[in-house]
């Protein structure tokens, strides 16, 4: 779990990490990788173009035995690999992968009688040759999202916010300020606690209740504008009280929903904001009215901010989809289950 | 000197709110009477016909009709008030406005900006080539008025538009419309979309389906157009028949 989340890392530290092996993009990382490896050997040991796909073929039935035995063994080690300095880990992980294929190789040979093309040194050489590949892979990923670069994207993705709704709240608050001082009052504080969330440098998961509160907030100074058109429909399931989200991802969501689905309609609208969980993970919709012609119903800006941000918080396991069915517009967001007592 | 005649126009009450208390601030330099209140283009159209503002305060981004369309009716009123854009933040207008000359308040609106452009627009108007360059394509809805009650169509949904003694009518597949603007005006604005058919004729590019020999009022033997969602035939002149034919073989 530590390993996923953005930390900070004093400047120069080595960057060579253990990859999260319960992470579903990791496992496809790795299988991707030992498999191109795979071609690009049989690439340079095929004597003729046409035998190519026979020969990967073979490879194939050569490679995947181990991985399927390999992957889920580091799933289940992954907490005490964990545990050691990344280089003794990648020891480790290299060991297990030349003993997995050094069984493959007697198992063949002494119990099955199949002989082999391939002498076990051979095979051996060839493992330890992918298990530094995918080390050196792993490393290049890592300095390429470093802690430090991958905090200073995500601060600057997390750091913008519509000027169109700051100058539109703060001529609101002008608005409602002599004759309705009260109002005016309790939509500045709003304004400065939202504000306050915004410039935070949001590299941590927080907790789903926080980020239900920052949208609540928003949504009160979106009503001081939009009054009676603006309606929320909430749907929040039962989760578990210490339940972990991205920062700041359903307020631009719900700035979304009013920009496109509240303020261009003629009358009330509705926002649903359903939060469940399925299983181990967490899914969020967010629907608004469409209103033809007014052009495209998202802001693919913050659509894509949004999705690079889930892929640095969870690699490949989070995902973003937008539906437009019978009128409306709908944001999916699903996450995996992430809570504070074991993060 | 009369007082200035001022309609705001605005989705949001807080913002009609705020206008309403700097203009009251203002009233001892700048003699004012707020004629009325518009949540948007449309309301904002039925209210100039009503009181004849001489300007017009309007917030951009509304719902059934925008500023910048409502700017472009008023620019083809006989009678046309001065306008003044009010905008949260807009980038790409407020570059726009500058280029066009068009004045703009940002908000939060100040006291002294406001008093400046109402003295600037004072007599002056908005005239429809200022509007060119913020939308290049024309109004994207025209407007019908129906007992006092504004209507709104579509530029899209009109098959054709045909000159009747003084008025001009709207043809769209479910009924017509009366329209209170000349077919020459039209189809300077609209020439992208529609084609002349006749002297008193502009058929909807989209709309033609084809043509058939036949008999009509206006030129007697000669082409009829068939259009799509129509069983209207519109006769061709003989002027026009080249033009047209080689459309519909495109």
């Amino acid at each position: 779990m530590k390993r996923t989340s953005i930390r900070h890392k004093p400047p120069g530290a080595p960057l060579t990490v253990l990859p999260d092996f319960c992470n579903l993009g990791v496992w496809l990382r790795i299988l991707v990788g030992v498999n191109l490896l795979g071609l690009l050997w049989t690439l340079a040991h095929a004597p003729q173009w046409s035998y190519l796909p026979r020969d990967f073929a073979a490879t194939a039935l050569w490679l995947e035995p181990p991985l399927i035995v390999l992957l889920p063994l580091l799933h289940l080690l992954n907490a005490h690999l964990g545990r050691l300095s990344p280089q003794l880990g990648w020891g480790v992980v290299t060991c297990l992968a030349l003993s997995v294929v050094g069984m493959q190789h007697l198992l063949l040979t002494s119990y099955l009688a199949i002989s082999l093309a391939n002498d076990l040194l051979h095979a051996l050489f060839w493992t330890g040759a992918a298990c530094f590949a995918m080390r050196a892979y792993f490393d290049w990923r890592n300095t390429l999202y470093s802690p430090a670069l991958a905090e200073a994207r995500l601060l600057a993705l997390t750091a913008r916010i519509r000027p169109h709704f700051l100058y539109n709240s703060l001529n609101a608050v002008l608005g409602v300020i002599r004759h309705d001082p009260r109002r005016a009052e309790a939509a500045l504080e709003a304004l400065s606690d939202l504000f306050r969330v915004l410039m935070k440098e949001n590299r941590q998961l927080v907790l789903l209740s926080d980020e239900i509160s920052v949208a609540r907030q928003y949504l009160e100074l979106e009503r001081l504008r939009l009054g009676e058109r603006l309606r929320i429909d909430w749907q929040i399931d039962e989760c578990p009280p210490d339940t972990l989200m991205p920062p700041l991802m359903l307020q631009p969501l719900l700035e979304n929903a009013v920009y496109h689905g509240i303020e261009p309609s003629p009358t009330p609208a509705a926002i649903t904001i359903q939060i469940g969980m399925h299983g181990k993970r967490i899914r969020i919709n967010i629907a608004n009215p469409v209103n033809p012609g007014f052009g495209n119903p998202g802001n693919q800006m913050a659509l894509a901010n949004i999705r690079e941000r889930l892929m640095l918080f969870y690699d490949l396991e989070a995902e973003l989809a937008v539906q437009e069915q019978s009128g409306r517009y709908t944001v999916v967001v699903d996450l995996p289950l992430r809570q504070k007592s074991n993060s | 000197m009369t007082p200035l005649k001022i309609l705001i126009v605005d989705d949001e009450a807080p913002a009609r709110a705020r206008l309403r208390d700097l203009l009251s601030d203002l009233s001892a330099t700048l003699p004012h009477v707020i004629v009325a209140e518009a949540i948007d283009g449309l309301a904002a159209l039925d209210a100039c016909t009503e009181h004849a503002p001489n300007v017009v305060l309007t917030d951009i981004r509304m719902p059934r009709m925008d500023g910048l369309e409502l700017a472009q009716h008023l620019a083809r009123m006989p009678q046309p008030p001065g306008v003044i854009f009010v905008t949260a933040f807009d980038q790409y207008a407020v570059a726009a406005f500058d280029l066009a000359a068009i004045d703009y308040l940002l908000k939060p609106i100040r006291a002294t900006r406001l008093a400046a452009a109402l003295e600037k627009v004072r007599g002056s108007t908005l005239r429809a080539e200022q509007l060119q360059a913020l939308a290049p394509n024309g109004r994207t809805q025209l407007r019908s008025t129906e007992r006092g009650r504004s209507l709104l169509i579509p530029v899209t949904d009109i098959l054709f538009l045909r000159a009747e003694q003084k008025y001009v009518t709207a043809h769209t597949r479910d009924r017509d419309y009366l329209l209170e603007e000349s077919l020459s005006q039209l189809e300077q604005e609209f020439g992208e979309v529609f084609v002349r058919a006749h002297r008193n004729c502009l058929v909807a590019r989209k709309a033609l389906a084809g043509y058939v020999r036949g008999q009509s009022d206006e030129e007697g033997e000669g082409w009829l157009l068939l259009l799509h969602d129509s069983a209207e035939r519109v006769p061709v002149s003989r002027r026009q028949w080249a033009q047209i034919k080689i459309l519909l073989k495109a």
